[in-house]
Parts: structure tokens; sequence; C-alpha cells
């Protein structure tokens, strides 16, 4: 079957429904969820807080710590067994370099920025949820920052060009898929997560990114709004 | 290292009263049981007393029996202490806090025969269903143990089999089979800090407890698991006070199923 319109009826520039919340877990010096479709991130931010063991300071500066997970109960197919995996692993790493370039970590030296990410449900694009949710939960934490991290994954199906692939369209069967989730700074206008799979023409990752800037602004504004929103009802 | 903190709650335990001014056989409220709150497991519930929040989720697999057993599924109890949800966890192995808490859990219904595990054979000897109950943690405020055991029962309470057609489960079709549940197991943990007892400590009062008592209980107060926690030792007259207490709260709780 060839790929002409989306399953759910969106605008192929059209995420799924959006919802962002700030301030969710009590316990935590910053938190957030930002779900996305049926895919579900919470991050939680702990710190700066002292760093053990000692070996791993850095007196220069704080460091950041991200760790992506996906609850047991999160997939759609099989139970996920806990301790993560290779891909929870990489997807960590990838989402503290996508997370590092806003922060300002010269003012805590010697200390940890942790960032936790859990996810109860999930279906397709949950790094970028888990992205925007932890800088939100970032921001929440009062850390000094020099913009936010907005993400959302572009990518081509058969001939069509779209954002925010879901489960059906990342594994289309009869066409060529490209999966490609960004992160981008919306005010320093910088990428700071790139990754892709599939198959996809350079003339076309000119266009998707492009596709991709315009969608993480509107995130932007869902994430500040979220932000001013738990703010507004602190101070009532 | 919680010695003022201790003596403060003391105070006002000997005043009747706690530092949240709740009285000792009160819970947080309100108690919110959210059903079916994640999409992906066959059944789940997230369940809040006070601040304290956790999810539980339901996934069944199809396995093969024990040999020892050949005509009956089991269940599977897994707990996860998340660090997003307390500064003090931290990544890695469950603890062994969390492997209580899943083991307390685990023997509330397993022993209570709530379940029962013929129902879950397939094909004898062969195949049978697996249920694996995951309870994780979002926020711990204190009572982990007793909001566990509360989302675990409202989890199975509204999980539904998946299809299974040719050797093959399809997670996207739910059926419309539930879980057959005989009893409500609730498990209600009576904490002693000093000479006082009270039930559902936030995370303060957990701090200062010197011995607990996690008892569960069935609607016609048969006991079907207990489990002594803390360092202090509790007199027969203790024990059995707790355990009036814990069927008398566990009756609260199962009405907010």
């Amino acid at each position: 079957m060839t790929y002409s319109k989306r399953l759910d009826n969106r605008g192929f520039e059209e995420t799924r429904p959006i919802e962002a919340k700030v301030g969710i877990i009590p316990n935590a010096d910053g938190s957030a969820y930002f779900k996305i479709g049926n895919t579900w991130a919470y991050a939680a931010v702990y710190g700066p807080r002292n760093l053990h063991p000692k070996f791993l300071q850095d007196p220069q500066k704080g460091i950041l710590r991200c760790n992506y997970n996906m609850m047991p109960f999160s997939s759609s197919n099989e139970r996920v067994r806990p301790g993560g995996s290779r891909r929870s692993k990489e997807i960590s790493m990838v989402t503290e370099k996508a997370l590092l370039p806003v922060l300002d970590l010269k003012e805590y030296p010697n200390s940890v920025v942790d960032v936790f990410i859990e996810l109860p449900q999930t279906e397709a694009g949950s790094r970028c949820a888990g992205i925007c949710a932890a800088s939100m939960a970032l921001a929440d934490a009062g850390l000094l920052m020099k913009d936010l991290v907005a993400a959302v994954s572009v990518g081509k199906v058969g001939s069509k060009l779209l954002v925010d692939l879901d489960y059906t369209e990342e594994s289309y069967p009869d066409a060529d898929v490209a999966d490609i989730p960004v992160a981008m700074t919306p005010n320093l206008n910088q990428v700071t997560l790139l990754q892709m799979d599939g198959k996809v023409k350079k003339e076309d990752i000119s266009k998707l990114l492009d596709m991709a800037k315009k969608t993480c602004m509107n995130i932007y504004e869902l994430q500040k709004n979220a932000l001013k929103e738990k703010y507004k009802a602190d101070s009532q | 290292m919680y010695g003022e903190l201790k003596k403060s709650i003391l105070k006002l335990l000997g005043a009747g009263t706690r530092l949240d001014g709740r009285k000792a056989f009160e819970f947080r409220g309100p108690i919110e049981i959210d059903y079916n709150f994640v999409n992906t497991a066959e059944g789940s519930a997230r369940v809040r007393i006070g601040e304290t929040e956790v999810i539980a989720g339901v996934k069944m697999e199809v396995g093969e029996p024990y040999p020892d057993n050949p005509d009956e599924g089991t269940i599977i109890v897994g707990a996860e202490l998340l660090p997003m949800s307390s500064p003090e966890f931290e990544l890695g192995p469950p603890g062994i806090q969390a492997i209580e808490l899943a083991r307390v859990v685990d023997r509330g219904i397993r022993e209570s025969k709530t379940i029962d595990f013929k129902s879950l054979c397939i094909e004898e000897g062969k195949e049978v269903w697996l249920i694996i109950i995951d309870v994780i943690s979002v926020n711990d405020a204190g009572n982990l143990l007793d909001a566990a055991a509360l989302a675990a029962l409202a989890a199975l309470k509204n999980a539904r089999f998946p299809k299974y057609e040719e050797g093959k489960v399809d997670y996207k079709e739910k059926t419309d089979r539930k879980i057959e549940l005989r009893n409500q197991p609730i498990a209600i943990t009576v904490v002693k800090i000093g000479s006082s007892l009270i039930v559902d400590p936030d995370s303060e009062e957990e701090r200062a407890t010197d011995a607990r008592l996690t008892v569960t209980t069935l609607e016609d107060g048969t006991l079907c698991a207990m489990q002594k926690g803390g360092d202090t030792p509790l007199t027969k007259e203790e024990i059995e006070k707790m355990i009036d207490v814990a069927v008398e709260k566990g009756k609260e709780l199962r009405g907010s199923l």
C-alpha cells in the first residue's frame, strides 16, 4: 500500500496532541512531563548536588548525568526487562549531549546534576519527548540556562516528508522510511541532537531540518507556557 | 541523625497528633486510584496517597509451567524504586527495600489465593499465562508499601488478557477476558514510634520508625501475609493491636477501590 495519507488524519507537518506540565514530582528539585500522543515522558532533576565517588568530581565545573529508562509496562509489546539495555544507554548519552549546550555548569564545581527520564508508556518518539520533558525540568530546578531544548522526530515515508512519526509510520511495511530525531535550541538556533536511520537524499534533509525547526518553535511555546503555568499556580 | 526530628514526632504523638495534624490511625487524603492509567499495559493503575505516588502495570506473557505444577500459571511481582522518585534512591539493580516491597506485595496476592493459578493454564504441561505485575514509584513521600499493594490489586482488577493465537500474543488486541479475582487483599503497615502506633507514615515518620508490621487482610478479616520490619522488637499485645488496626484500615482502603 503506498503511503499517501496519515492513518490518524494528521497533516504531514502536524504533531500528535501535546500536553506539557511542570512540577509533577514534589521530591525532585525540578520535574515535568511531556506527552505527545501515546508517548509519555516524565523527567526529574536532582541537583546540583554532591557528586560521589569523589574522583568523578570536576573542580572547574559541575557534570550532567542523564538516565533514560522505559518502565517495565511501557511497551505495547512484551514487558521491558528492568535494568537498562544498550538502547537505553545510548539514548541516555545522546540526551546528555542534547541538553549540555544550554547549561552553564561552571557555576556548580564538584557537583552533579542528575536528570532521570522515565517513560510510563511509549509509542514512537520517546527520546524526543524525554528531551522536551528534561529541558523543562532543568528550568524548573532553577538552573542557569541559555535556552530551552525542544525536540521532535522528522522523516520520510515513501515520498512524503513528515514530522512526529508514530509507530505505524516508523515501521511502514511497503515504503522506504527515514526517521530523524532532532533537538534544537529555539533561540540560539542550533541543533543539539541529530540521529537518523533509513534512506533519504541530502535535499530532503535540508527541508526536514526546516520542518523540525518550525515544529520545535511550536513545542518551545508549549514548554514556556507549562513553566509559566506552574509559577502562576505557585504564586496564588 | 534524626534525633531532633524524632523528639518532636514523639512529643506530638504524646499529645495525640502528628506533624501534619493527622490522628494516629488516619491516612493522608485523598486516596486516589486512576484505573487504566497506562495504555501499553494489559492492566494498570496509579495510586496516590497524599504526595506518595506509584504506578502498577500488568503485562501478560505465555510461558512454560513449572514441572511440579504443570497445570498452573503464576504471578511475578517486580518493584522499582526509581531515583526519579526520591533523592535517596540510586540507579542500579533493586536494593533490599525494593525487593522486600515486591515480595510482600507478591505474598499478599499469592497466599490469599486471590488468583486461581489453574485458570491461567492454556495447555497442561506446555503453556500457561504468566502475570507480571510491576510497581514503580513516582514520588516517595512515605508508605510506599501500602500504596504499592493497593496499586497492584487495582491493576489486576482492570487487566484484560491480550489475544493469543497460533502461539503468538497480540498485544495490540485485548480480549474481554478479565483475571478472576477471588479476594481483595489489602496491605496495611502499622508503625511503632516510641510507644505509639500509627498508620500511613510520611517520610519523616519513616525515619523515626522503631518497628513496623505490615499485615495483609481480606474482606472477612482473614490475614494472608505479614512482615515485621525495623530494629525494635514488638510485644504480643502490640502485635494484636496492630492486626486489629490493619483489619479496620484495610476495610477503608478496600472501599476506595
